[in-house]
């Protein structure tokens, strides 16, 4: 993901000149081509994200189209408040990108996993939260950001994600798009974890549950109308994310749920626990350790659908 | 316009600002009296703006970090025609768009929301930053609080400034030695504020803040020459030009009685 999202913004750059790269000191070698072609737009800020998120703002303010870019956490909860008044109460077009969201970065520790950010920063007025769920997702979404005119969050995971699409589908900012069809189970991913929720309907076509994947790329603005249609269409939509239960995709799908009133379907939450992981280990292990598997998630709706 | 006419607009401005606080029930009054000289110094005679273009891409930006002060800036606003004075009578009402501080774009001439303090300068820095990415040869200036340099975020900017070459950027610091409930140098180690902002590298200055000739000079020059950005530790007296105030804490959340605004005006020779 973040090798697709060096190469668009440097594409995206050679035709908008008011694009502005923001590193937080992060992105080693990853930015060279775009350092070389718009030096005068690359500024690495150090590893200062308040200020860098505040001169970002003062950018948007004169007319620029700034993007800042670092480790998930850092540029999001770190500098909350420069977003939250900088950024959102002045309305400006921001593009806020953070690498390694949810348990990219798992083996680095709970310092450096990111599970909290959609809550946070889809509670923020003027602000859109983005996931993108393959690299195709990220250059979509980039170009989607350029045009968006306010405050925008990108949240990415980092290197080596498949690639879920084959071509580049309609893409628009609050649009869910659906990659597998199916009738029974709807399944809401957001985000990286779009490739395990790809597994777990295979595994539940194995058991002749025929489950709908649907990449829920934008959890702010939520698509309402897609939720209208699985919440009448299927039995059971569950929310897929590699993010708390608390605050993210599940949250705010339950938010709109209860203002909306009783549904056919019910709804399940698939996401990390309200605690801190405190083990080593890689994302694989992260995930499994918050029941984030395909195996898992397949069990959990069987049993669902059989009630 | 000599500097008598000027010493007699900061006068006027103080005046309307001891009335304000007392029409909106409004505090830091302390606050706000102590940076009109700066104000009054960059608004008559060094900022490049113009109050019928307010938003002129290549005009100079000047941001009021310390918005807990906004009083100043909208009578400093109003009375150089951004805006209809008579609108100052609204601060603090229902409804109203001049709010204790700033909202963005509440009147024209506010570049910036500010309250939050440890934010102007950085983006100052950006705003700054984008004139030089988009050949226009404005100027930013950026006036905060004591207090405000508790801030990490403040320090976050003056590291990064000085190491992006840019020398369209002055910082005035309104050095009144308080902050809102102690001694400014009681709360941390401020001082010696010029030496730490020469340390990371900007030209720094030391100037009397109620000295219009001396803010004048110290603001007319940016860029100075020397590649840096600027750094002005201006040194005031909170609640300066009521002699009840001037130095007294208590004003930073006092609101003056009627007889107190009418006592202020006299000895600002307003009435």
């Amino acid at each position: 993901m973040r090798n697709a999202f060096a190469s668009e913004i440097t594409a995206l750059a050679d035709a908008d000149e008011r694009l502005v790269m923001l590193s937080g000191d992060i992105g080693n070698r990853l930015f060279d081509s775009f350092k070389a072609r718009h030096p005068d737009r690359f500024f690495n800020c150090g590893v200062a994200e308040a200020n860098m998120t505040s001169m970002a703002a003062g950018m948007a303010a004169c007319g620029l189209r700034p993007i800042t870019y670092t480790i998930t956490p850092f540029v999001t909860t770190r500098c909350l408040e420069q977003i939250r008044v900088d950024v959102c109460y002045h309305e400006l077009p921001v593009t806020i990108v953070g690498v390694g969201a949810g348990l990219s970065y798992a083996s680095l520790g709970a310092t450096h996993h990111s599970c909290e950010d959609i809550a946070f920063l889809r509670a923020l007025p003027n602000m859109a939260v983005v996931c993108p769920a393959d690299p195709i997702e990220v250059r979509l979404a980039l170009r989607a950001a350029m045009r968006h005119n306010g405050p925008l969050y990108l949240r990415l995971g980092k290197k080596g994600e498949p690639s879920i699409h084959r071509g580049e589908p309609d893409f628009a900012i609050g649009r869910a798009i659906v990659v597998r069809p199916g009738n029974t189970v709807c399944l809401l991913g957001t985000g990286t974890i779009l490739p395990v929720v790809l597994e777990a309907a295979e595994e539940l076509a194995r058991r002749g549950i025929d489950a709908e994947v649907v990449s829920f790329h934008t959890v702010k603005p939520l698509d309402r109308d897609k939720l209208r249609q699985a919440f009448a269409a299927f039995s059971v939509v569950a929310t897929v994310e590699e993010h708390s239960v608390i605050g993210g995709l599940g949250g705010a799908v339950a938010e709109w749920l209860v203002d909306e009133g009783p549904q056919k379907a019910r709804l399940v939450r698939f996401g990390t626990r309200d605690t801190f992981l405190h083990e080593s280990g890689d994302q694989d292990h992260a995930r499994a350790y918050f029941g984030l598997t395909a195996t898992n998630i397949a069990a959990t709706l069987l049993e669902t659908a059989r009630r | 316009m000599d500097w008598t006419e000027l010493e007699r607009i900061a006068a006027q401005v103080r005046g309307k600002l001891v009335e304000l606080s007392r029409q909106a029930e409004a505090p830091h009054l302390g606050s706000s009296l102590s940076c009109v000289d700066i104000l009054v110094a960059a608004y008559w005679k060094c900022l490049r703006v113009d109050s019928k273009r307010p938003d002129d891409p290549g005009r100079d930006r000047f941001i009021l970090s310390k918005g807990h002060a906004a009083t100043t800036l909208y009578t400093v606003l109003a009375m150089r025609g951004f805006f209809p004075e008579k609108l100052l009578d609204s601060f603090g009402q229902p409804a109203g768009p001049l709010a204790e501080q700033p909202a963005p774009r509440c009147v024209p001439g506010v570049e910036a929301a500010t309250g939050s303090l440890g934010h102007g300068l950085g983006m100052g820095l950006g705003m700054a930053l984008a004139a030089g990415i988009q050949k226009r040869n404005y100027r930013v200036f950026v006036v905060m609080s004591d207090g405000e340099c508790n801030e990490g975020s403040v320090w976050e900017a003056a590291l990064l400034a000085p190491a992006k070459g840019v020398d369209n950027l002055i910082v005035i610091i309104d050095y009144n030695k308080w902050q809102a409930t102690d001694r400014s140098n009681e709360v941390t180690a401020l001082a010696p504020l010029k030496e730490k902002w020469a340390a990371f590298g900007w030209s720094a200055h030391e100037v009397d803040g109620h000295d219009l000739r001396a803010l004048v000079d110290v603001m007319s020059k940016v860029p100075d020459g020397t590649g840096k950005p600027i750094a002005v530790v201006a040194h005031t007296v909170k609640g300066k030009g009521v002699s009840f105030m001037q130095d007294d804490n208590n004003w930073h959340y006092r609101i003056p009685k009627a007889d107190e605004v009418a006592a202020a005006r006299r000895e600002l020779g307003l009435a």
